[in-house]
C-alpha cells in the first residue's frame, strides 16, 4: 500500500517534450485510471512510475520515498503489460515463480504462494502449461498472478484488457474491480477507453498532450468537467459544443467570457411537452441509431450538428424537431477551453425570453 | 477424374524433381555404385572389387588422421563461431553509427570469395614477412609458424573460418535477439532478474531456434571444408590439415582412384547424415519454438 506522488515531472525524447511539469498525487489504496487519447503521455507516466523509463526532471515518490534512482525491481511495483509479456520459455508456474526466486523466497513458501494465487485467478489446472498454449483470457490471468504473487505496494496495469474480446473484457473488468477491493493495494491503470475508465476507476486522471486536464472521481468528471477537453472526452456520445454567438436568444453575461456552450446528449429533450427554460434549438434529424433501450439521434441545426440520446422512449420519427436543454444542464467554456460559470440569463425568468430562445 | 487432372500435380513439380534427381539423387547413387569398383577415370573397364575400397580406407592410418582432423576442425569452428558471434550480437544489438559500422565490418568477409580470403590470410600468416608475426612481435612474443607447423596449422585454418563466418552468424543472432519483445526484458527487470539470470533463463532459451539453425549449418559447412585447405596448406604439413573433402579430391583427381574416392565420399555422406539425424533427434525437443 502506498501513495504515489509525481512532482514537477518532465519527459523529453531528444527534442520532443512528451510531458511538461506534471504534478499528480495518487491516493493510497485507490484505483486510479489514467485516461486520454493515444500519445497523451499516460503510458509514459506509468512507465516512469514503474522505473522502466527515467524522467528528464522532477521527483517520483512511492510511499514517501524518492525512487528516482531506484531500479524497477526494487520499487515494490508490479506491472501487467498490454501484451502480457509472459516468459514464453517458462511454464505458467515458472512465470509466477520467477520473481519470487529472484527475491530468494524459499521453495516451500513459493509453493504456498503459487497455490494460493492460482486459486484466486483460477489457473490451477494450467500451472504446467506454456503460455502459448493458453487463451488470451488465461494469459491475462497469468500476468495478473505474476504481478500479485509479489505482493507489491503498487499495481500498474498498462491497457491490460485491450487484447481481449468484448465479452471477456467486461468479465475481466469486474474481476479487476473485485481484485482491487480484495487486495486494497494502490492500482494505477492506463487506458484510452473512457468507458473502461469510468466503470473501473474511483479516481480518474484525464490527460492530453502531456498535461493533466482533470483528476477527479468519475461522477465529478461527468458532472463538473473542468474544461472543454474533459467535457468532450467523457461520455458517449461526447458533449455537444456550440458557439454561444451562433445561438440566437441565448444570453450570457459578457463579462463571464463564455464563448462555447455545451450540453450532454442525454440532457436534451426532444419536442418537450412543457416549456423548458434554457437552450432551445430546432433542427432536422439526420440519423437515428437505435440500441434498444436507448436511441441516439444526430440532428442538424443552424448552429451545427449535434447528438441527442433518449432512454426508454419511443423512436422519434418526425423529420424536424425542437430540442430543449434546461439551464441547469448547460456548460460554458471560455475561448481557451476552460470552464466558466455564468448565470446564462437564468435569472431573467421571463416567458418572453423563453420564446425568443430558439433555433436560428 | 480425367488423366490430365491426375497428372497435373506431378507435371507441376516435375521440373524441380528432375533437376533435383539429375544433380543430387543420381550423383549420390552413382557415387555409391562407383565405390564398389576399381577405376581410374579413363579406362573403359571398371573392375568390381566389392567392399575392398572401404576395407582399404578404414585400415589406412592417413584416413584415420583425416577423420580426426575433420572432427577437430569442425568442433573448434562450430563452437568458436557460434559462441563468439552470440557475444558479438549481444554487444552490437543496439543502434548507433559505431555499432552499425562494426556490424558492417565483420559482415564483409562473408561476401568476399574464399579464394581471396585464403590468399590474404596466407600472406598475413607468413612466418617471415606476415603481419600477424609482426604484431605479436610488437608485444614481445616469438614468431609463430602458423600454417607451416603441424601444431598450429589446423588452428590457423579454424581462425580463418571463424573470421569469415563471424559476421553472418552475428547478423542472424541479432535478428534473433530483435525478435524478442522489449517488454519481456522490462518484465524481467520488474521481477528483479539479474542480467546473468535474464540471459540464461530468458534470452538463451528464446534464441534456441537460432542457435539450433546456426550450429547445424556450421556443422555441415565445416565438415565439408575444402577451399582454404586447397589453397593454403594442401593438407600439409605432414597431413596435419588434411580433411575429408580434400582427401577425396586428392584421391579422385590427383591419384585417379575414383572408386577409393567414392568410398570416402560415401563415408562423408554417412557421417554428415548421422550427425544431422542425431542432432535433430536429441536437440529439437529442447528447442523452444514460438
Amino acid at each position: 500500500m502506498a501513495q504515489i506522488e509525481l512532482i514537477g515531472i518532465c519527459k523529453k525524447y531528444k527534442e520532443e517534450t512528451v510531458i511538461q511539469d506534471l504534478n499528480l498525487t495518487i491516493r493510497d489504496g485507490s484505483f486510479t485510471v489514467l485516461v486520454g487519447p493515444s500519445g497523451c503521455g499516460k503510458s509514459t507516466t506509468l512507465r516512469m512510475v514503474a522505473g522502466l523509463e527515467r524522467q528528464t526532471a522532477g521527483d517520483i515518490l512511492i510511499d514517501g520515498q524518492r525512487v528516482n534512482d531506484t531500479p524497477p525491481g526494487l520499487r515494490d511495483v508490479a506491472m501487467v503489460f498490454q501484451n502480457y509479456a509472459l516468459y514464453p520459455t517458462m511454464t505458467v508456474r515458472g512465470n509466477i515463480e520467477f520473481g519470487l526466486k529472484n527475491r530468494g523466497v524459499s521453495r516451500k513458501e513459493r509453493e504456498r504462494l503459487i497455490s494460493d494465487i492460482s486459486e484466486i485467478v483460477g489457473l490451477g489446472p494450467y500451472l504446467d502449461k506454456k503460455p502459448q498454449n493458453l487463451s488470451g483470457g488465461q494469459r491475462q490471468r497469468v500476468a495478473l498472478a505474476r504481478a500479485m504473487v509479489k505482493q507489491p505496494k503498487v499495481f500498474i496495469l498498462d491497457e491490460p484488457l485491450s487484447n481481449l474480446d468484448a465479452k471477456l473484457r467486461n468479465q475481466m473488468r469486474t474481476e479487476l474491480i473485485q481484485l482491487h477491493e480484495r487486495l486494497g493495494t494502490t492500482f494505477v491503470y492506463v487506458t484510452h477507453d473512457q468507458v473502461e475508465a469510468m466503470s473501473m476507476g474511483d479516481e480518474i486522471v484525464v490527460m492530453n498532450e502531456g498535461a493533466v486536464q482533470q483528476a477527479d472521481s468519475p461522477m465529478k468528471l461527468y458532472e463538473q468537467p473542468a474544461n472543454l477537453f474533459t467535457a468532450q472526452f467523457i461520455g458517449t456520445p461526447a458533449m455537444n459544443i456550440m458557439k454561444v454567438g451562433d445561438i440566437k436568444g441565448l444570453r450570457v453575461q459578457p463579462e463571464s467570457g463564455a464563448y462555447h456552450v455545451g450540453f450532454r446528449p442525454e440532457h436534451a429533450q426532444i419536442n418537450p411537452d412543457t416549456p423548458v427554460e434554457g437552450l432551445v434549438l430546432e433542427g432536422d434529424i439526420l440519423t437515428r441509431e437505435s440500441l434498444g433501450a436507448e436511441h441516439i439521434y444526430q440532428i442538424r441545426s443552424k448552429a451545427g450538428a449535434f447528438f441527442v440520446k433518449t432512454f426508454l422512449k419511443p423512436l422519434v420519427t418526425a423529420e424536424r424537431v425542437r430540442i430543449a436543454v434546461p439551464h441547469g444542464h448547460l456548460y460554458y467554456f471560455s475561448l481557451n477551453g476552460s470552464r466558466v460559470e455564468t448565470s446564462g440569463g437564468a435569472n431573467e425568468k421571463t416567458p418572453s425570453r423563453q420564446l425568443i430562445a430558439g433555433g436560428v | 477424374m480425367t488423366v490430365w487432372e491426375r497428372l497435373r500435380p506431378y507435371s507441376m513439380v516435375a521440373p524441380a524433381i528432375i533437376v533435383f534427381a539429375m544433380f543430387f539423387i543420381y550423383p549420390i547413387f552413382y557415387m555409391m555404385y562407383l565405390s564398389l569398383f576399381d577405376w581410374n577415370f579413363v579406362s573403359p573397364t571398371k573392375t568390381f572389387v566389392g567392399i575392398q575400397n572401404f576395407v582399404d580406407l578404414l585400415s589406412e592410418p592417413d584416413f584415420r588422421k583425416v577423420l580426426s582432423n575433420t572432427t577437430l576442425y569442425t568442433v573448434l569452428t562450430v563452437t568458436l563461431t557460434t559462441g563468439l558471434s552470440l557475444f558479438m550480437a549481444i554487444w552490437l544489438n543496439r543502434s548507433g553509427f559505431f555499432y552499425g559500422l562494426v556490424q558492417g565490418a565483420i559482415f564483409s568477409p562473408h561476401i568476399i570469395s574464399l579464394v581471396s580470403i585464403s590468399l590474404l590470410w596466407s600472406w598475413l600468416m607468413d612466418p617471415e614477412y606476415g603481419l600477424l608475426n609482426w604484431v605479436i612481435g610488437l608485444f614481445g612474443f616469438g614468431k609463430l609458424e602458423w600454417l607451416s607447423h603441424p601444431s598450429t596449422s589446423l588452428i590457423s585454418l579454424v581462425i580463418v573460418a571463424v573470421w569469415k563466418g563471424l559476421g553472418y552468424n552475428t547478423l542472424v543472432f541479432i535478428a534473433g535477439l530483435q525478435s524478442i519483445p522489449q517488454d519481456i526484458y522490462e518484465a524481467a527487470s520488474l521481477d528483479r532478474s539479474r542480467p546473468w539470470t535474464t540471459f540464461t533463463r530468458l534470452i538463451l532459451p528464446m534464441l534456441s531456434p537460432t542457435i539450433f539453425f546456426l550450429v547445424i549449418i556450421n556443422l555441415i559447412g565445416s565438415f565439408q571444408v575444402f577451399e582454404t585447405i586447397a589453397i593454403m596448406t594442401q593438407g600439409g604439413p605432414v597431413n596435419s590439415t588434411n580433411t575429408l573433402v580434400y582427401y577425396i579430391y586428392e584421391a579422385g583427381f590427383r591419384f585417379f582412384k575414383i572408386g577409393y574416392a567414392s568410398a570416402a565420399g560415401v563415408i562423408l555422406l554417412f557421417i554428415v547424415g548421422i550427425l544431422t539425424i542425431v542432432y535433430f533427434r536429441l536437440l529439437s525437443s529442447r528447442v523452444h519454438y514460438r
